[in-house]
């Protein structure tokens, strides 16, 4: 599952022993390491939900009108955002795509100031100027949603320039889709940063589908690791569907890009459960096969091992699902009550300075 | 009880058609399950409900098209959800009226929902017509109401101007430069009068300055220029012009005066009348009538509406009633009421109106300024009674009325107290006599005495 | 001048003066980096950087692959994790290939992040024509970057601005485009020790005059300097404004000069349908239009893509005759 192809340099073994969003995973004894893993699990599965149960609410409210614009549901792909982002410190940086909300989520964002953001309020992550597609949290280091396919990993690959430069300890994360390789930038810029050697990794979420175009029909060679591994960079695949798979490959591949093994690829094959944006014919998939995904649900795969295991009750599930769905109706709450942004404060920010007449 | 409404399935989603109905009456629907097919513009789809429930009723028939959040169905939720919940049975709302399809269409009929609504017929063409229509028609002292359009969809095209008009389309616009007619304006000089020194005979500010009196003056200070011209700034300039003006005025012109008392009984019952059967916005002031007479006056002495230019008088193209208005600021302007003589009393005080809101609003152009073939100076509001002006050159005449009081008067051997107006008549001596000036007076008398027919 | 002559530097060059602009900023501020193409081992295309990266090292004069979208991006990430970089892009034309991040990050990131992102970037490319080098090499197409809210657009035409204008371009925290035009290069003279501190927000009165405002930026206006010596034979007071910043246009400047002389000849080597001079005819029309004492005349370039033959590139761009010529028309 996680073979590594074209390797050139040999990453050092990630070090397990790193804070993370869910605790310490430091453990003395065999008792511990379980009831850590059992608790790291946990959060893990509700990072999912979260997302998953934000994003169900979108669509409730785009249909509603409350929402507009266009807005990419990330419904199926939750482990890719969760497994990568346990792997990321706070000092790291996050360069995200225009499918960004679960990025987003699992970076820290709360849901309020996302959903604020999607109602287009003052109190919006990007102050209402961005909306679903330009989610932005300059504290997180979350360079937003891009929405021009590729053009976010030059800058991320700047980022890391920075970081390189500097000699700081840190990661930029880029995620991007299938699409991306089809764009000049992303192959110039995997050539300037194997080139570099940048602390920089490339996170591919395959989801088949680049808007309604299969990967066989935008890609001639459709094995992306092997494409990325070309430029002379760590490049595998992993199976984008099961978080914990995930995380155990973005770990891997951040502390080797820490240890200065220069920038990572890893491509996570996943699926999107729902349309490219909102709403649409799917025309272009089958229903077979959009079923056949939805039985591999990350979150569905991963409660499943933890009942299995004994490790989940259903007390604890519906703790979870409700304090996430508390959570979620708090945002909502709050996006309704919240200020619009005044119309006379329209050209701020466009330059840094005041705009005339201020 | 929660209602299924016609949702929002993208970013330019105003309204879709219900295609189909995937649910029955009284059946059961999940969260998330597809309960309809909706065509919008771009696409048909599935949607989802976002209640559990049982369907209570469909509120719209397939091929109905409604706009986003309209009520399509209601659904009730489950009753052992709720007990289960241990909440108290909400009472069961009523039901929303149903929505009024904009238009309706055979469920088959996917063509004809689709067929773009026609964009209906527009009744008025003519409020298509741009701004220089307009301008063109209001010059040539048109209703544009009236006009009747020969364009497309009705519209007013220039030639339905220029045939309404009888072809008697006005004198080609003067060539001028932008700071040319600034500054023709400021100093009351007419541009019709210069020869051009510019591109094609255009008139420059150099030929400007060079005809205002005394020669070459100062311009006034830069409009609009990087420091913005303060309220002295306009009032000292405006005072420095009408010094000139009046300077040259005095010199040049050998003034002769006439007056006479006028009779307004007839004019104020008429106008009394005509206002008490008129809604407000459409009320006259006796100025209307004075200004009128005045107008006509002067078509039937066309020897004092004119100009005098290089030793000659030569006639005016129309009657364009210069009215003297002063500025809040202080200062005066006396721009043109175009064509007056033809305008009715309501027109007329339309443009009066009009003209008094630009000039104090600072809005006036150059040929408003640059136009008048004769001037009235009206000081009654005043509390003036008599009042001998000073004539703008190179105008020849100037007309005064005063305030209408009510007078000690013998009509046909009695004595009564009538209203009267006292109006006077400055004239250049170089350009006509007293007779001509008497005549204009008289003129302007008799016709007060026939309002109705102003 | 007044009795007494001020301190004067020996005569240098255009290319030395940003050089010296580059190697004084690499020196003040270790955040300062200067990447692209041949900036480094090469020199830059046009040998502005020549002997920077024996000073400063391959780290801070990084030279780049072909990658354009690439290296201006990656200055925009570091600009945005507190870096100053100065990216050089080699022609206008080329710029092109970077445009999506010019726009779509560059300019975009501040506002479409509520303020969070500022981008402090400067990115250096020359432009125009002149050389004979074709369509691929030759066009003036700053114009449709000043279109542009978010950025800066600036045109150093003069020696003392090559060497003054980069250093408040690097504090403004926003992005900053240089538009260095090929043919000002070897342009030379002394540069003014003494000349007080320019800012990046006003135009410059070149020369004063009377009749009619000659305005212009980058490799116009020597151009115009050079009609307005030909206009003063002839008896005309040409003023020569020099915009130097394209974006924010300086407005007080233009309708100041154009009150003072009432006519205007606006010069501009990109074409004229959608261009500079048609945005500065327009506001000059907006702002002073009863200023004016004859109709504003534009020399432009020739709508065609610039031409490899001496004869008619001349003939293309334009030359100080055609704006000889638009002053009298103005004036006459």
């Amino acid at each position: 599952m996680t073979v590594a192809r074209g390797s050139r340099k040999t990453p050092s073994a990630s070090k397990p022993a790193r804070k993370t969003a869910s605790g310490s995973r430091n453990a003395t004894s065999v008792v511990g390491v379980d009831q850590a893993n059992a608790r790291h699990r946990a959060a893990l599965l509700e990072a999912m939900l979260r997302i998953r149960r934000f994003e169900e609410r979108c669509v409730e409210l785009y249909s509603a009108a409350k929402i507009r614009g266009f807005v990419h549901l990330y419904i199926g792909e939750e482990a890719v955002a969760v497994g990568v982002s346990e792997a990321l410190t706070p000092e790291d940086g996050v360069v995200s795509t225009y499918r960004e909300h679960g990025h987003a989520l699992a970076r820290g964002i709360p849901a309020e100031a996302v959903m604020a953001e999607m109602y287009g309020k003052a109190t919006g992550c990007s102050g209402g100027r961005g909306g679903s597609m330009h989610l932005f949290d300059a504290s997180r280091r979350f360079y937003g949603g891009n929405a021009i396919v590729a053009g976010g990993i030059p800058l991320a690959a700047g980022l890391a320039l920075a970081d390189h430069m500097r000699a700081r300890p840190h990661v930029t994360c880029c995620f991007f889709g299938d699409g991306a390789f089809a764009e000049g930038e992303f192959h110039e810029t995997a050539n300037l940063a194997a080139l570099w050697g940048l602390p920089l990794l490339l996170v591919c979420e395959n989801n088949l589908y680049a808007m309604g175009t299969a990967l066989e029909r935008h890609e001639a060679q459709t094995d992306l690791a092997m494409r990325a591994a070309s430029y002379g960079m760590v490049a595998w695949a992993v199976d984008g569907m099961d978080v914990e798979a995930v995380e155990s490959a973005a770990r891997r591949a951040a502390g080797a890009i820490r240890a200065g093994a220069g920038p990572h690829f890893l491509e996570l094959r996943t699926y999107r459960f729902r349309a490219h944006s909102m709403y649409d014919p799917d025309r272009y998939r089958d229903k077979a096969e959009v079923e056949r995904w939805k039985a591999r649900d990350p979150i569905t795969r991963l409660t499943d091992r933890m009942r299995e295991e004994g490790r989940l009750g259903e007390r604890e599930l519906a703790r979870l699902e409700k304090q996430v769905a508390e959570e979620v109706d708090r945002a909502v709450e709050a996006a309704e009550q919240a200020p619009e942004e005044p119309v006379q404060d329209l050209l701020r920010h466009v330059t840094s300075a005041p705009p005339e007449g201020d | 009880m929660g209602a299924f409404t016609m949702p929002s399935l993208g970013a330019d989603m105003d309204e879709g058609t219900l295609q189909e109905w995937l649910v029955r009456p009284g059946e059961q629907v999940r969260k998330g399950e597809a309960v309809a097919v909706v065509e919008t513009a771009k696409s048909t789809l599935e949607v989802e409900c976002f209640e559990t429930g049982t369907v209570e009723e469909l509120l719209v028939e397939p091929g109905t098209t409604v706009p986003v959040g309209t009520a399509l169905a209601l659904i009730a939720p489950f009753a052992r959800a709720r007990e289960a919940r241990g909440e108290p049975d909400e009472t069961v709302e009523k039901t929303p009226p149903r929505p009024k399809p904009r238009r309706t269409a055979p469920s088959s009929g996917t063509e004809a929902a689709r067929a773009p609504t026609p964009t209906p017929a527009r009744a008025h063409g003519h409020s298509e017509a741009g701004p220089l229509l307009r301008h063109l028609a209001e010059r040539s002292g048109l209703d544009w109401a009236a006009l009747h359009g020969s364009g497309p969809g009705g519209r007013v095209t220039r030639g339905d101007v220029e045939r309404a008009a009888g072809g008697a389309a006005r004198p080609p616009r003067i060539r001028a430069t932008p700071l040319a007619r600034r500054l023709a304006a400021e100093l009351h000089v007419d541009l019709g009068s210069l020869t051009g020194t510019g591109t094609d005979g255009a008139v420059r500010a150099a030929d400007v300055r060079s005809a205002a009196p005394g020669g070459a003056t100062t311009p006034t200070p830069a409009h609009r220029a990087a420091r913005p011209r303060t309220a002295e700034d306009r009032a000292f300039a405006m005072r420095q012009a009408i010094a000139a003006l009046m300077t040259r005025a005095n010199r040049d012109i050998p003034h002769y005066y006439l007056s006479t008392n006028v009779d307004m009984a007839a004019a104020m019952d008429w106008l009394h009348e005509h206002n008490r059967r008129s809604p407000v916005g459409e009320r006259l002031l006796p100025a209307a009538l004075l200004l009128k007479a005045a107008a006509c006056a002067a078509r039937e002495v066309p020897e004092l509406n004119g100009f005098w230019v290089d030793g000659g008088f030569v006639p005016g193209d129309g009657v364009h009633l210069g009215v003297a208005v002063s500025l809040r600021g202080g200062g005066l302007v006396a721009p043109a009421l175009h064509d007056a003589d033809t305008l009715d009393l309501r027109q007329l005080m339309a443009g009066l109106k009009d003209l008094v809101v630009r000039a104090r609003t600072g809005r006036l152009r150059g040929s408003d300024v640059s136009a008048p073939t004769i001037t009235v100076t009206n000081l009654g509001d005043q509390g003036v009674e008599t009042v001998y002006g000073v004539i703008y050159p190179p105008q020849v005449a100037l007309v005064g009325f005063g305030r209408i009081v009510d007078r000690p008067s013998a009509v046909d051997g009695l004595l009564g107290v009538r209203p009267v107006v006292t109006a006077t008549l400055s004239a250049d001596h170089r350009a006509t006599d007293g007779a001509v000036g008497a005549r204009y007076l008289t003129a302007v008398d008799r016709l007060l005495q026939n309002p109705e027919q102003l | 001048m007044a009795a007494g002559r001020r301190p004067r530097e020996a005569e240098t060059t255009y290319r030395e003066a940003l050089r010296e602009a580059l190697r004084e900023a690499l020196r003040s501020d270790d955040r300062v980096f200067l990447m692209g193409e041949d900036v480094g081992r090469y020199g830059g295309c046009f040998g502005v950087s020549l002997g920077l990266l024996e000073e400063f090292g391959p780290e801070r004069v990084r030279d780049t692959p072909l990658s354009e979208s690439a290296f201006v991006g990656a200055g925009i990430g570091a600009a945005l994790a507190g870096l100053r970089p100065i990216v050089e892009i080699m022609t206008v034309n080329f710029s092109l290939l970077a445009l999506d991040q010019i726009l779509n990050n560059a300019a975009t990131l501040l506002h479409m992040s509520g303020g969070q992102l500022p981008v402090p970037l400067v990115i250096r490319m020359t432009t125009g024509a002149g050389r004979q080098l074709a369509a691929q090499h030759s066009h003036s197409l700053e114009g449709w970057y000043a279109h542009i809210p978010g950025i800066r657009v600036v045109a150093p035409a003069t020696i003392d601005d090559a060497r003054t204008m980069l250093a408040p371009a690097l504090t403004d925290p926003d992005p900053v485009l240089i538009f260095e035009h090929g043919s000002l290069y070897n342009a030379s003279g002394e540069l003014d020790a003494s000349a007080p501190p320019v800012g990046l927000d006003h135009a410059a009165v070149r020369r004063p005059g009377t009749d009619v405002s000659l305005i212009a930026y980058g490799g116009s206006l020597p151009k115009a300097l050079d009609a307005a010596d030909e206009l003063a034979t002839d008896g005309i007071s040409a003023e020569v404004l020099d915009l130097r910043t394209l974006r924010p246009l300086d407005d007080a400047a233009i309708a100041s000069s154009v009150a003072r002389t009432h006519r205007a000849v606006v010069i501009d080597e990109a074409w004229r349908s959608g261009s500079l001079a048609a945005e500065v005819s327009a506001r000059i029309a907006e702002d002073s239009f009863y200023e004016l004492d004859a109709p504003v005349e534009r020399v432009c370039s020739a709508e065609v893509p610039i031409p490899y033959a001496r004869r008619l590139e001349e003939a293309a761009l334009p030359q100080t005759a055609d704006v000889v010529a638009a002053a009298h028309r103005a004036v006459g």
